[in-house]
């Protein structure tokens, strides 16, 4: 069970108060109705199933109730940084 | 009462406790700080049960966690029956009862022995996966066979009458295994002051020292122990859990501890007190001093009853005050072992001979057997014991300087016990649980933790490090580095060392499997996993045909797979598929562990989360009304929402049809305080609301509420309610029972990660509130003797609100309809609920007014042709699909949520299924729900299907059943007829209709 840190609270929580939310920054398009069937589909299903670090969502579900991103190795389940909606990570897989 | 196998004196039990206890039916005495397997062993009890597959007779073999076949049943009562318990871990207490869980008619005379003798070629590795293959008809015969032969105990059949607990710990180092090594770390992390946590499977701690001949200071290695036990006592910051498995060492340093805390006591808990208790621990740092397992040798009919690991052999006689035999052979590959046949001697009883498997052994211990006049044969291997229910004696050997082959003549020696150590195996499964993969060591023959992620150290046996002096100085240094690792500085200054002498040891032999005159396939049986019956010559035959990974031999033979998880056997098995792979070790590799490392009861894994306690539940504001006027309930969510009002004598048709036709016909009241509210304002909450719902939402003015429906981006619907304006930048969002949460989720998602520009805030305000529906022609007059407000139908309209106040509570009451009827939902402060509850129904009397619950409220809106998000949808229908493009707007200035989705191909190709109603031909029968729809029910199976029926009653007001139900085009069918197979060979036949039943122009709610 992972021990997540928010950066909104700013405390370590257990796993139980979070919510996972997928795959992080992936943006809405800025004009869905311009999109064709097979570039709405990819921003609808189509997500990176990394071996290794991955950048995914969170949300303090039973806490602050905020979004927070998280880089996670896959392998090892460590979590390498934790920051805020709108900013970019900095540990980042090589070739990335 | 004798205990012909206990000594006079020595040991830690305690001579003036005896116990009486009760094993398979007959009666024994222990004493106090016995385990069950050392008073049973001083008794003189061999045989403790029956093999899983060949049904051979087993005994105990080890003195600890690591015991394969000592695993008993336990239980003076059927409920207080544990199975799975392991007989040297089981401390004794007085009017213990316990039995062997396997052998029939029991243990030690047993019938399916013979089978096991006969049949034994019947069952090779790889028979489940073999018959499970070949005629399947042969399954019945074997499986009445392996069910009843492979039991290891069985669940009570009554309810348990423990308490079990849970309880969270945060700590700086969480160290575990206390004994030498985690020992001297405690002491060390506790001086500087972290906060530390020292948790043993065992009822005292001191681990390897408690048996243990050695000296520390100078005296007594127990004394250390003490006095470190009592030091740790007064810290303050420290926690001593002994009794105390580690049972899963899981992410981010999260530790379960399993606590046995008076399962020593007696059968039941005393009064007031808890049996387990698991410990949820999150730690800084980690040190493992797990130590190691002996390993037994590999050798012919190995398992015999008399059979045992050398430590073991020495932990009884000098723990316990037991030896377990009279005449013993010790085959040996190292020189630590040597002690065993030391203690043996100092027992007084005789040592037939040593049989040391290297060539020229040479070390201080050797020195002293030899010294004393035992025989010690080199070179040599005991290959084949005799004997059935006890060992008679047993065959030595020489072998070659590898162990390969037997290279000369073989004698015959006379014994009743044989102890063996093929070396040591560090106990490495929590640093396994983590992912950690194992490391071999060619030094130490065995395998060590490897890299980890963890915040973890190691100290001791768990390394490879087994002289007690290098085990307590790494102990001591180990603790240092955690406590300064978690932020204590000077935890390192000012370590006393305790000193011990250290053993000249020489070279241990990396000897797994001792051969045989004959070829393994053809020599007596060589057991390698004792709880699963796993043989040399399986591995072998494992590896022959065609098994090359060790994960793969692990499955084929069941090797490891016992509740012992192969803790004895698994190191010397990977050998031996290494041998007959012609690998090394390190190249075969080893498979891991998971947790748990010993079995876990129930009881302990569900603490108090049982009965009541199972799980959440939530109760409205009402609900002592609704238990007093005998509603039944349906769980919706955590809710316990009233299902219906059945009145004496009533059925639940019965019930239901009164409940509807009431409200039909006068007024009846449905508690609704369950439905998700959301609080949203902000000065762009209007802008938010077009975006994730459907329809249009500028032009909703304060005092107007809309019904909404919801979808993902896909542009299925998900989610519906009403949406009221409160003002000008002040909503209130209804939302289903079930979906509260998550459309707040939702709300937030979009906000805080798409459209963060925009200010507007979600609340969640389901609780603060209670909602009651007064529903019927008749509720506006009741509702009139109640309220300030003007309900006159021409300013107070149909999917308007308005604030005043009900019964001299202040309320907002909406005029909307879930029922198709003139409708006011009440909503007041959910501690008013009851008492404005209560004034309703005083003055609703003159109305008939009638509590109702979930299935009328059902009934009545499928009546209307009124969806159920979740019941009516399933996540791949859009609004279009159900008949509701009057709430899909094209006009939106922002291509709101769902939009695009519902634009796909896929949602506007012909033929989907779509939602319509459904009228049976035979107006009394309700099509069953899932029920799936067919044009030809004649057709030949698998048959076309067109869609399911999502909803089904029947309906009092109309005197016929309804159904509303997805069908392939069904937009396009209305008054064409379909067929519904059911289970049982018939057909119900119904006509496609629109789903609005009753008064489609919507007369009655707009009065």
């Amino acid at each position: 069970m992972f021990y997540i840190y928010c950066p909104h609270c700013g405390e370590h929580r257990e796993e139980e108060e979070f919510h996972a939310k997928g795959q992080a920054h992936i943006a809405r398009p800025a004009d869905p109705d311009s999109c064709s069937d097979k570039e709405w589909g990819e921003y609808l299903y189509f997500r990176k199933n990394p071996r290794g670090l991955h950048h995914e969502m969170w949300v303090h579900a039973a806490g602050c109730r905020k979004f927070f991103n998280v880089t996670r190795d896959t392998v090892s389940y460590e979590i390498k940084e934790v920051y805020k909606i709108g900013e970019r990570p900095s540990v980042v897989a090589a070739g990335n | 009462m004798s205990q012909k196998n206990r000594l006079a004196s020595g040991g830690r039990i305690d001579r003036s406790k005896p116990l009486r206890f009760k094993y398979n039916g007959r009666e024994y005495q222990g004493y106090q700080g016995d385990t069950l397997a050392s008073a049973l062993l001083a008794n003189g009890v061999d045989v403790i049960g029956r093999s899983f597959k060949y049904s051979r007779p087993r005994g105990i073999v080890a003195a600890g966690a690591e015991e394969p076949n000592a695993v008993l049943q336990l239980g003076a009562t059927e409920a207080t029956q544990v199975p799975n318990v392991r007989a040297t871990q089981q401390e004794l207490f007085g009017g213990l009862v316990s039995s062997a869980t396997n052998g029939w008619p029991n243990a030690d005379m047993d019938l399916m022995s013979y089978v096991g003798k006969v049949g034994g070629r019947m069952m090779p590795p790889g028979f489940y996966y073999k018959t499970f293959m070949y005629p399947q008809s042969m399954w019945e015969t074997y499986e009445k066979f392996i069910r009843k032969a492979a039991g290891l105990g069985r669940s009570p059949l009554e309810n348990d009458p423990d308490t079990y607990d849970k309880i969270n710990h945060h700590c700086d180092v969480m160290i575990v295994g206390a004994g030498p090594a985690g020992l001297a770390a405690a002491l060390v992390a506790a001086r500087s002051g972290a906060r530390v946590i020292l948790a043993d499977e065992q009822n005292e701690f001191g681990g390897s020292l408690l048996h243990s001949r050695e000296k520390i200071n100078g005296r007594p290695a127990a004394n250390w122990v003490a006095e470190t036990v009592a030091e740790l006592e007064k810290h303050p910051e420290v926690l001593l859990l002994p009794r105390s498995t580690v049972n899963g060492y899981h992410d981010h340093n999260f530790l379960t501890i399993h606590q046995r805390c008076t399962d020593h006591v007696a059968d039941q808990a005393p009064k007031g007190q808890v049996r387990q208790r698991m410990h949820r621990v999150r730690a800084n740092w980690v040190v493992l001093a797990t130590g190691a397992h002996e390993r037994p040798l590999v050798y012919g009919n190995n398992d015999v009853p008399g059979c045992m690991v050398a430590s073991a052999v020495s932990t009884y006689i000098n723990r316990y005050g037991v030896v377990p035999g009279n005449e013993l052979v010790l085959m040996t590959t190292n020189d630590y072992a040597y002690q065993t046949a030391l203690d043996w001697a100092d027992a007084g009883r005789k040592v037939v001979a040593i049989v040391d498997t290297r060539q020229n052994p040479k070390g201080a211990r050797i020195e002293e057997a030899r010294k004393r006049g035992l025989n010690v044969i080199t070179g040599s291997a005991v290959i084949e014991v005799q004997g059935s229910k006890r060992v008679s004696g047993v065959s030595v050997a020489p072998i070659d300087a590898r162990g390969d082959k037997v290279t000369g003549s073989v004698q015959r020696l006379s014994c009743d016990t044989v102890a063996s150590s093929g070396g040591w195996s560090p106990v490495i499964h929590l640093s396994c649980h983590t992912g950690s993969r194992p490391e071999w060591r060619d030094d130490i023959i065995g395998f060590v933790p490897g890299k980890t992620v963890q915040r973890q150290l190691t100290a001791g046996g768990i390394n490879g490090t087994y002289s007690l002096r290098k085990v307590l100085e790494e102990g001591a240094r180990t603790g240092a580095q955690a406590a300064e690792s978690a932020g204590f500085a000077d935890a390192a200054k000012g370590i006393a060392l305790p000193l011990s002498e250290e053993v000249q040891e020489g070279p241990a032999m990396a000897l797994f499997h001792i051969p045989h005159t004959k070829p393994t396939a053809r020599a007596p049986k060589q057991f390698v996993d004792f709880q699963n019956d796993v043989t040399a010559s399986g591995i072998e035959l494992a590896t022959r045909e065609g098994f090359e990974s060790i994960e793969h031999v692990k499955r084929y033979t069941a090797m490891g797979f016992g509740t012992d998880q192969g803790k004895l056997g698994n190191i010397n098995g990977m050998a031996i598929a290494a041998k007959s792979l012609n690998q090394t070790i390190p190249q075969t590799g080893t498979t891991i562990f998971r947790p748990n490392y010993t079995p876990i009861t129930f009881g302990a894994i569900a603490g108090r989360d049982c009965g009541e306690l199972f799980d959440v539940k939530r109760y409205s504001a009402m609900h002592r009304w609704h238990v007093e006027h005998g509603a039944l309930f349906e769980d919706v969510g955590n809710w316990k929402r009233p299902w219906y009002f059945p009145k004496a004598g009533e059925s639940m048709q019965d019930a239901l049809d009164r409940e509807c036709k009431a409200t039909r016909e006068s007024v009846g009241i449905l508690d609704a305080s369950t439905l998700g509210k959301i609080d949203i304002q902000g000065k762009d909450a209007r802008e938010f609301l077009a975006r994730v719902y459907t329809n249009a939402w500028a032009k909703l003015g304060v005092g107007k509420c809309r019904y909404g429906l919801m979808c993902g981006e896909d542009g299925m619907v998900f989610d519906d309610g009403v949406t009221s304006c409160l003002a000008e930048n002040h909503f209130l969002m209804t939302t289903t029972t079930g979906g509260a949460a998550r459309v707040l989720e939702w709300l937030e998602l979009y906000h805080q990660t798409e459209w963060p520009e925009m200010e507007v805030y979600f609340n969640t305000v389901t609780d603060q509130w209670a909602t009651m529906t007064i529903s019927g022609p008749n509720s506006r007059k009741l509702l009139a003797e109640l309220t300030d407000i003007d309900l006159d139908g021409d300013s107070f309209k149909f999917m308007d609100w308005r604030q005043g106040k009900v019964a001299g509570v202040p309320a907002r009451v909406f005029r909307i309809s879930f029922t198709g009827e003139l409708s006011y939902e009440i909503n007041v402060q959910a501690n008013y609920g009851l008492y404005v509850w209560e004034k309703l129904f005083e003055h609703g009397a003159k109305f008939n007014l009638t509590p109702y619950g979930t299935e009328t409220m059902h009934v009545l809106r499928a009546e209307k042709g009124f969806i159920i998000a979740g019941q009516d949808t399933d996540g791949s229908v859009t609004p279009i699909d159900l008949g509701m493009s009057w709430c899909v707007s094209n006009n939106k200035p922002f291509s709101y949520i769902g939009k695009r989705g519902m634009a796909r191909e896929d949602c506007n190709r012909p033929n989907r299924k779509q939602l319509v109603g459904l009228k049976a031909k035979d107006p009394k029968k309700v099509i069953p729900e899932g029920s799936q729809a067919v044009d030809d029910p004649k057709q030949p199976l698998p048959m076309k299907m067109l869609g399911h029926v999502t909803s089904s009653y029947y309906s009092a007001n109309l005197g016929h059943s309804i159904a509303m139900g997805m069908i392939r085009d069904g937009h396009n069918r209305m008054g064409e007829t379909v067929y519904y197979p059911q289970a049982d060979g018939s057909v119900i036949e119904a006509e496609i209709c629109s789903p609005i039943f009753l008064d489609p122009k919507g007369e009655r709610q707009n009065v």
